[in-house]
């Protein structure tokens, strides 16, 4: 065999290769061939690492030199200093955002020193299209065990005694979830994944999917055995093709190990995975809604009871978890129930991966001990606001959550505490937002958001958002009146109580936090037909600053005409005319026009 | 959809033939809840669900016309009429949004000459709007055909755009 004496590893995730990672594989390749290195030195495709901000991610091991925003410019040098002399290349290393100090190794990284790195574990690590660097890393080891020595009620209750909870939103324990299909009566039951992520800002299921499909396989198969189900179905949306493309893989690589198929381990237990690809409906996510689209249906919800786990999928009793809930199941069962259970909070045990996006200067995703504070993933992990600006709030749980004000930075993150301070854990989607951030224009947002996506079978639903967004479309457009908070407060509380799904139950949620946390801004909105943090633009004018010198590229910008000025004097904007497109601003190249 | 698919768009069903849906038709024959895959595998071929196909799909799946403008209707991804060459898909997630994804989709529809959800005449591009792509620490990002583009700022639009003319 030939020695390999250095690794690199480049990420091939969606983040990565949107900023160029496969070009630069190419180049590198090109460049080791060139040099005669690339029998000792092996390219390894990986997936996400979770530091997207930063990529292409290069990490070369063994020394563990973690290269971030690699082009394929660098590639020489990279390789000649490197990789032919041992020398690291500083420039390209990661300086920390506060003391600007460079970082060699991947571990001492701010972003990762917090995290508690276990479902992501072998994401970057793996490559996720080899089933062996799995199966190396104790891979299908959990369900050689489940196989071989426990029976289906003892699966059942481990996972019950890990106080696992589901990570798709609701946070209901897993292990009683599973009881329930596995008592249900039925010849033929159905294990299906909800890799629907439609919350807008979340994307671990998706860099799970990619970076470490097995995982997710193995855990519903062991989900099978344990309710009894032989088939299972994996509903991915169809805007994740290479999610979808890593899952046909892993899949096909698996029933030709006969880890997935007939007679599984020799036990006499069959398991069947196929994929089914969604269609662009954010409210498949839910599942009653899901199975239908399964079914070929249009994706509408109906009521519960009965539960998927008594009828589900063509009236059969199906037991159906997000991404992230399969992807606990392995380790559960190989270091025990009692081990799980030790890590997070008395109600809430285990990990949470969140997406950290928005105003944020390590945007990604982190994995952390349930109980953390969000100031510690905020300010430790993700490294704080960018640009010196100021923390204002962070929305979590997407257009079904709320937001968090600074006041609630040092809440521990559980299922229930948050809660308690009117958001909720949903898929952990983490929107950083500082002062430039409109709290109004958000609530308007998400509203815009579950209006569109509401399928219309109920009228709460159809007819309750779309007079909420109008009230919010009023106030911003400095046309909100007096009584308009209240109306808003009255609409939200009869959508909660008589929507016919979660989609409506919680739509009106981040109208309520955002009242809760910053009424004053809407008022400020309604009364002094004013937007504090000059986004809504009919309540915003554009104004020049002495720094202007007169260049003239915004009076010929502008497409209104109505800026005035002589060549080398300070320019002026007649407001009455302005219609606050923000043109000249974007053109100023002194950025002496300002917002507000 | 690839530059392939949508050359072909039309080609097959021109001369009024189904060859290559009939294929598809075939190979979902005995499935259980076939109807979204069949309809996903036409819009590749044809680049859309015209009338012809969806009559086809239902005579062949057995499924009234009317439950098949249903599906195709509800699901954002099912298109009835005919598209661009290149669909831009902008993000306006959450994410995108609180890093001004409003200006990106400006600044396209400015260059294009055309308001999201349309097609611009000469048939090139097709501008649509999504709720996330999954790429937020990128944010704000499009989507060209399969590729993703982040970080963007309005300035450098015209230099993505001009790589798919
Ligand atoms: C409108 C709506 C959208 C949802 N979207 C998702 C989703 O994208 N992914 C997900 O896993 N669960 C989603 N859920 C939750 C599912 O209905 C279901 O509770 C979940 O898949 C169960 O898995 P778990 O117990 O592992 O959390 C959504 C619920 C609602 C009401
Ligand atoms: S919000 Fe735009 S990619 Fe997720």
């Amino acid at each position: 065999m030939q020695y390999i004496r250095a690794h690199v590893l480049i990420c091939a995730g969606t983040g990565c290769t949107a900023s160029g990672s496969k070009k630069l594989e190419a180049a590198l390749h090109e460049e080791l061939v060139k040099k005669g290195l690339d029998k000792e030195i092996k390219i390894v495709e990986t997936g996400c690492h979770g530091f997207c901000e930063a990529g292409p991610l290069v990490i070369i091991y063994p020394e563990g030199t973690f290269y971030v925003r690699v082009k394929e410019e660098d590639v020489p040098e990279l390789v000649e200093s490197h990789l032919y002399k041992g020398r690291v290349v500083e420039r390209l290393l990661y300086k920390e955002p506060v003391t600007h100090e460079s970082v060699p190794n991947y571990n001492e990284l701010g972003f990762y020193k917090k995290q508690r790195r276990m479902v992501l574990g072998n994401c970057g690590h793996i490559n996720p299209e080899i089933i062996g660097d799995y199966i190396a890393n104790g891979g299908y080891e959990a369900l050689a065990k489940v196989l071989t020595s426990m029976s289906s009620g003892a699966v059942v209750n481990e996972i019950k005694q890990a106080g696992l909870r589901g990570r798709g939103g609701g946070g209901f324990p897993t292990g009683m979830k599973w009881e329930f299909t596995q008592k249900a009566t039925g010849d033929k039951k159905y294990v299906v994944c909800n890799a629907d992520e439609g919350d807008p800002g979340a994307f671990m299921d998706r860099s799970i999917l990619e970076g470490d499909p097995h995982r997710v396989i193995e855990g519903m198969t062991v989900c099978g055995y344990a309710i009894g189900a032989d088939e299972g179905y994996l509903y991915v949306r169809a805007e994740y093709p290479l999610a979808i493309k890593r899952l046909t893989i892993a899949i096909a690589q698996a029933e030709e190990l006969g880890l997935l198929g007939e007679n599984i381990f020799n036990s006499g237990f069959n398991f069947h995975l196929k994929i089914k690809e969604g269609a662009g409906a954010f409210v498949c996510g839910e599942e009653t809604a899901l199975l239908a689209s399964i079914e070929g249906k249009r994706g509408m919800p109906r009521p519960r009871p009965p539960f998927p786990a008594i009828s589900g999928l063509w009236g059969k009793p199906t037991n159906i978890n997000n991404v992230e809930t399969f992807a606990n199941i392995p380790q559960i069962i190989n270091n025990g129930a009692a081990w799980y259970a030790a890590i997070g909070t008395e109600k809430s045990k285990g990990t949470k991966v969140f997406a950290l996006t928005g105003r944020i200067n390590h945007t990604g995703l982190a994995e952390v001990p349930m109980g953390i504070t969000m100031r510690e993933i905020i300010f430790d992990i993700g490294g704080g606001i960018p640009d010196g600006k100021n923390f204002k709030a962070v929305q979590i749980g997407g257009p079904s959550g709320g937001c968090l004000p600074k006041e609630l930075l040092d809440l521990p993150v559980d299922y229930d505490s948050l809660v308690q301070v009117g958001a909720m854990m949903g898929s952990g989607g983490l929107v950083v937002m500082d002062e430039t951030t409109c709290m109004v224009d958000l609530a308007k947002f998400f509203l815009a958001f579950t209006q569109s996506e509401s399928c219309g079978k109920c009228t709460p639903c159809r007819e309750g958002t779309m007079r909420m967004l109008e009230i919010l479309t009023r106030i911003t457009d400095g046309e909100g009146k007096v009584g308009d908070i209240e109306l808003l407060e009255e609409l939200a509380r009869n959508i909660k109580n008589t929507a016919l799904c979660g989609l409506g139950q919680t739509a009106p949620n981040p109208v309520l936090s955002t009242l809760r946390y910053f009424r004053q801004e809407y008022e400020t909105h309604i009364n002094e037909k004013r937007c504090p943090a000059g986004v809504c633009s009919a309540l915003t004018g554009y104004k020049i600053t002495d720094k202007c010198i007169g260049c003239g590229l915004c009076k010929k910008t502008c497409p209104a005409e109505v800026i005035s000025g002589e060549l080398k004097g300070r320019h002026t904007i007649d407001q009455e005319k302005c219609i606050k497109c923000g043109d000249c601003a974007a053109k100023c190249p002194l950025k002496a026009i300002i917002k507000g | 959809m690839s530059n392939e698919q949508a050359n072909n768009c039309c080609g097959d069903n021109a001369h009024g033939q189904f060859q290559k849906l009939d294929q598809i038709l075939t190979e979902y024959q005995d499935q259980k809840g076939a109807l979204i895959p069949v309809l996903q595998e036409a819009q590749n071929i044809y680049g859309y669900l015209s009338k012809e196909v969806i009559d086809r799909i239902g005579k062949k799946m057995a499924i009234p016309t009317s439950q098949i403008y249903g599906v195709a209707t509800f699901y954002s991804q099912f298109h009835l009429k005919a598209r661009g060459r290149n669909i831009i898909r902008v993000c306006q997630g959450t994410a995108c949004h609180v890093r001004d994804a409003k200006t990106i989709l400006r600044a396209l529809e400015d260059n294009l000459k055309i308001s999201a959800g349309e097609t611009t005449t000469d048939r090139k591009f097709t501008l649509e709007t999504v709720a996330c792509i999954g790429a937020c620490g990128l944010a704000p990002v499009l989507m060209v055909n399969d590729d993703t583009h982040g970080r963007l700022t309005p300035e450098a639009i015209p230099d993505i755009l001009a790589r798919y003319l």
